[in-house]
């Protein structure tokens, strides 16, 4: 199997590299095909092996396949740990990237940058695939980091806007703080366990949850709780969490197969995935669960709040997006790690679609993203319409399509969950439900349906996207009503993912829930009478209200409720607190170090002022040189003498 | 007593020599002084059962060194008269510190380490001791690499004398032997074709 | 019987000898040269005999290194001196004090 494995990772690699190096010598059909057909290998290498797992066929591998350096009895190597949790994250990125390799010939078409950007997007997989296949933490870094960059190439891909580059550059920055958390979260466990497999430090676990460290003088910390936080932190920047979020709605800057590909599927559920595949580290502390249980509730909450107000078609998918990831982290914090990922399964297929359809919508559209000039466009492109619905239905829940299972069970999941902040946490999810139908909604009604506000220039040229756009679209609109269907069952309650999660006794939500119904049938009448559907159905309902059958009251409702409305359209003021606190103090601290640091002490006081000193000893000294070669004789006499005497009196 | 009378005796001359290398008016005088004092130094080592660096002593100091220094004084013509002058200007600062510097050396050798060893301890020599042979084997066993870098060091001051020396005269005619290796042919012989001449 | 202490007076004196010689010929630099040469032969008195009379031959090896540093540092000097007279025409330590600071 290693072959394959290396195979699947590999294989996109190096059509990355033909097509980045040799890009403009091949041409463009050479370029698209090279990559389509590398992505597509490792897409059936993966199916391959995914159901060579559930089936039983393929064993679970854990092996080094190559040693890179041993410091001081820490090995480096690079290793593949392949079983039904990295299956699945294996076959979801493949499927999902090579989408996007098909459908971004139709969207890239006219674009120059025709070649880089498929070297990109095949650079991405790679990187995502050694990120999810990694036995050890090392490797877990390195791609970590390598999706971070390619991000950073992908969102700033229009390096002639001026947005572009300071999108880029705020993702960028931000991924460090989380990142600064990361390693320093791989490095208290390089310090504690002296091992970087995954395996030798889950084995440490029972020895470190009793342990403490000090950080300040004379305060504990548990080392686990410290351990997991810090690793946390790495997924908040990630998987874009509050506060670490505000890089991922700028990042639409990006054309959008990577919106949908890095910002929605796959990259942004790294932080999810990480701390699934750490749960048997996660779950020896529940300070850690209860952290990640408030912050993933409050970024699915409010972050679904401040997408009513967008304006942008793209950024409403993705403060979704966070609001979706939100869902996901609470899920953790409930150790409900088959539910995250499960919903990280399906959100990576609908979110996808979004993304798709409103790219197919932009194409349309001639580029044109502001969905208050859109409307009624159902007519004209109906593909991308009813893939649209479909996409929507799942992404709030609808019962039956595939995100009402993954999003009910981590409700249920939620108010299970035992551990401080869950009360607080299920309102948030509960209400973030009726949040997530009301903008998805809005932005269905504003896009496809009501009064045509366009010019009549481009009403005049509409017409429905080419096949390899709309191909993506239904192949990806099937996995997103029927996977739930397909998989629940195993997944959530069949021990699908087996040994790759591990939940204590206590804390296993999902089980407890699973007790009370048989089947996804059982599962969607249980759905049709609980309170998440209402809410659902509540939403959707106001959203028509608001947006098709009264569309003068969100302006009279903005008016009334001005403070609010501000404050969302303001982002909560995150972005503005970036800029005026942190960076403009750490503007002031640098200058602060400039001016008096490094100017003044450095440069006047130890450099200049040595050399002064220097200077003003010399000139006094200097008339000690006569010149005259006796003069310096007699000095030497009389020293020779005088260390004599010296010798002799001390002796 | 033999023994005791010849050092008193070279002592004497030694010390006299030294006054002479340190008073004498012509400069060509003190060097000579100097000559007779390593004489008698060597003389004296001789008793210390220091042959080799006795003989070592007369052959490269008196034969080579003091002959150099003898060759310079000659060759500068120096004013004697003037060299002396001036004397007394540094007399007292000069005699304040030979004074102390004599008090301290006579704290030293008389009145801490009066009779550290006497005489009458000193192990007699043995009849096939070489003192040559002992040094060598010290030398080049022990000592190798400060040997070898004694050899660097008298090779630098070699090249250092020549190249701080020499100078090259104008008009001085000296051949040229690089360029009279690498002549060719062509640049000494011409070979001029040229039609006979009708016979006249 | 000749003791140590014998051979040390008579290398004390030669050294302050040759110190005194300093002070008196101060304007000649050969004869300052030649005083160091005294100086040096005091010094070497001592170590041969220190040699003999500790019965260690370390001492005359370093009488050997200071023979050789000698010899090559009388040679060095003496060409300086020619260099010196060359270039001043004169060799009168009053003159030369281009070094004053």
């Amino acid at each position: 199997m290693q072959q394959v494995y290396l195979t699947i990772v590999l294989a996109p690699l190096l059509a990355a590299v033909i097509v980045g190096l040799f890009g403009k010598r091949i041409g463009r059909a050479a370029a698209h095909w090279a990559t389509i057909l590398a992505v597509g290998l490792s897409c059936a290498l993966s199916l391959y092996t995914l159901v060579g797992l559930t089936l039983g066929t393929v064993e679970p591998w854990n092996e080094n396949v190559y040693r890179w350096a041993t410091v001081g009895g820490v090995h480096m190597q690079i290793g593949f740990l392949v079983d039904r949790l990295t299956a699945t994250m294996m076959a979801t990125v493949t499927f999902v990237s090579w989408m996007v390799h098909i459908y971004t010939v139709g969207y890239m078409r006219d674009d120059p940058g025709y070649q880089r950007f498929f070297s990109y997007i095949s650079l991405f997989t790679f990187a995502m695939l050694m990120l999810v296949m990694s036995n050890n933490f090392l490797q877990l870094f390195f791609g970590w980091e390598a999706v971070g960059v390619v991000s950073y190439l992908l969102i700033g891909f229009w390096f002639k806007r001026p947005t572009a580059i300071v999108a880029n550059m705020k993702a960028f920055l931000v991924n460090r703080v989380g990142d600064f958390g990361f390693l320093l979260g791989i490095a208290a466990i390089v310090m504690y366990t002296g091992s970087l497999d995954y395996q030798e430090v889950f084995s440490h676990v029972p020895r470190l949850s009793g342990q403490t460290m000090e950080i300040f003088q004379g305060s504990a910390w548990s080392v686990i709780s410290i351990i997991c936080i810090l690793l946390f932190i790495g997924a908040m920047g990630k998987s874009a969490q509050v506060p670490l979020h505000v890089w991922l709605p700028d990042s639409m800057e990006g054309p959008t197969p990577i919106s949908a590909l890095i910002h929605a599927a796959t990259m942004v559920t790294a932080g999810i995935f990480m701390v699934a595949r750490m749960s048997p580290l996660f779950e020896a502390s529940e300070t850690a669960l209860s952290f990640i249980l408030v912050i993933g509730a409050t970024t699915a909450f409010f972050m679904g709040l401040l997408g009513l107000v967008q304006n942008d078609i793209k950024r409403v998918v993705a403060y979704s997006t966070l609001s979706q990831l939100g869902y996901m982290t609470v899920a953790l914090g409930a150790s409900a790690y088959t539910g995250a990922i499960f919903h990280l399964m399906t959100h990576a297929f609908f979110k996808a679609l979004l993304f798709l359809a409103a790219g197919s919508v932009i194409i349309a559209m001639h580029h044109e993203q502001d969905m208050r000039k859109m409307g009624g466009l159902r007519k004209y492109m109906p593909v991308t319409y009813w893939t649209c619905l479909l996409g929507t239905l799942a992404l709030i829940g609808a019962p039956g399509f595939s995100g009402f299972f993954s999003k009910d069970a981590i409700i249920e999941a939620v108010h299970a969950s035992t551990l401080p902040g869950a009360g607080y946490a299920y309102a948030a999810v509960l209400s973030g439900v009726f949040v997530t139908a009301l903008y998805s909604f809005r932005l269905l009604f504003l896009t496809f349906h009501g009064k045509e506000r366009m010019d009549e220039h481009t009403r005049e040229h509409l017409h429905e996207s080419p096949l390899v756009v709309t191909v993506p679209l239904v192949l990806l609109a099937i996995p997103s009503v029927v996977i739930g269907w397909l998989t629940e069952d195993s997944f959530l309650f069949g021990g699908f993912l087996g040994d790759a999660v591990q939940v204590l006794p206590g804390h296993d939500v999902l089980a407890e829930f699973g007790e009370h119904f048989h089947g996804p049938v059982g599962f969607v009448q249980h759905g049709l009478v609980g309170p998440a559907f209402w809410l659902a159905l509540a939403g959707t309902i106001a959203a028509w209200f608001l947006y098709l059958k009264r569309p003068d009251l969100p302006g009279v409702l903005a008016d009334k409720f001005s403070v609010l409305y501000r404050l969302l359209v303001n982002k909560y003021y995150f972005d503005d607190f970036n800029e005026k606190v942190l960076a403009a103090g750490s503007r002031g601290l640098g200058r602060v170090l400039w001016r008096t640091g490094d100017e003044k002490i450095i440069d006047g006081a130890l450099v200049n002022g040595s050399a002064r000193v220097v200077n003003m000893t010399a000139g006094v000294v200097r008339h000690f040189q006569s010149g005259y070669l006796y003069h310096y004789a007699f000095a030497m006499i009389i020293g020779l003498t005088m260390l004599l005497g010296w010798v002799l009196l001390t002796e | 007593m033999f023994t005791q009378i010849l050092f008193y005796l070279f002592a004497t001359v030694l010390v006299g020599a030294a006054i002479g290398v340190i008073t004498a008016r012509n400069p060509v005088h003190s060097v000579l002084f100097l000559v007779l004092a390593f004489f008698n130094s060597a003389v004296l080592w001789l008793l210390l059962g220091a042959e080799f660096l006795a003989i070592v002593l007369v052959l490269v100091y008196v034969g080579a060194v003091m002959v150099l220094f003898l060759f310079v004084v000659m060759m500068l013509d120096i004013n004697v008269e003037q060299a002396k002058s001036g004397f007394t200007k540094y007399a007292p600062l000069g005699l304040v510190v030979l004074v102390i510097m004599a008090v301290e050396l006579a704290q030293v050798i008389w009145v801490r380490h009066m009779g550290m060893i006497s005489a009458d301890e000193l192990a007699p020599v043995a009849a096939d001791y070489n003192n040559t042979r002992e040094l060598g084997l010290l030398l080049y066993t022990d000592y190798f690499y400060a040997f070898e870098l004694a050899a660097v060091i008298l090779l630098v001051a070699i090249v250092a004398a020549i190249s701080l020396t020499m100078r090259r005269r104008p008009g001085l005619k000296a051949q040229n032997i690089s360029s009279q290796v690498s002549v060719r042919r062509q640049d000494r012989v011409r070979l001029v074709k040229m039609d006979s001449e009708e016979r006249q | 019987m000749i003791g140590l202490a014998h051979y040390l007076t008579l290398s004390g004196i030669l050294f302050l000898l040759a110190v005194a010689g300093i002070f008196i010929n101060r304007r000649n630099v050969i004869l300052l040269l030649m005083c160091i040469e005294l100086m040096l032969l005091a010094v070497n008195f001592n170590f041969v005999a220190f040699s003999r009379f500790l019965n260690n031959l370390d001492g005359q090896i370093f009488v050997f290194f200071i023979l050789t540093v000698a010899a090559a540092e009388a040679a060095i000097g003496l060409a300086i001196l020619v260099v010196l007279f060359r270039s001043k025409n004169t060799i009168n330590v009053e003159e030369l004090n281009s070094m004053k600071g």
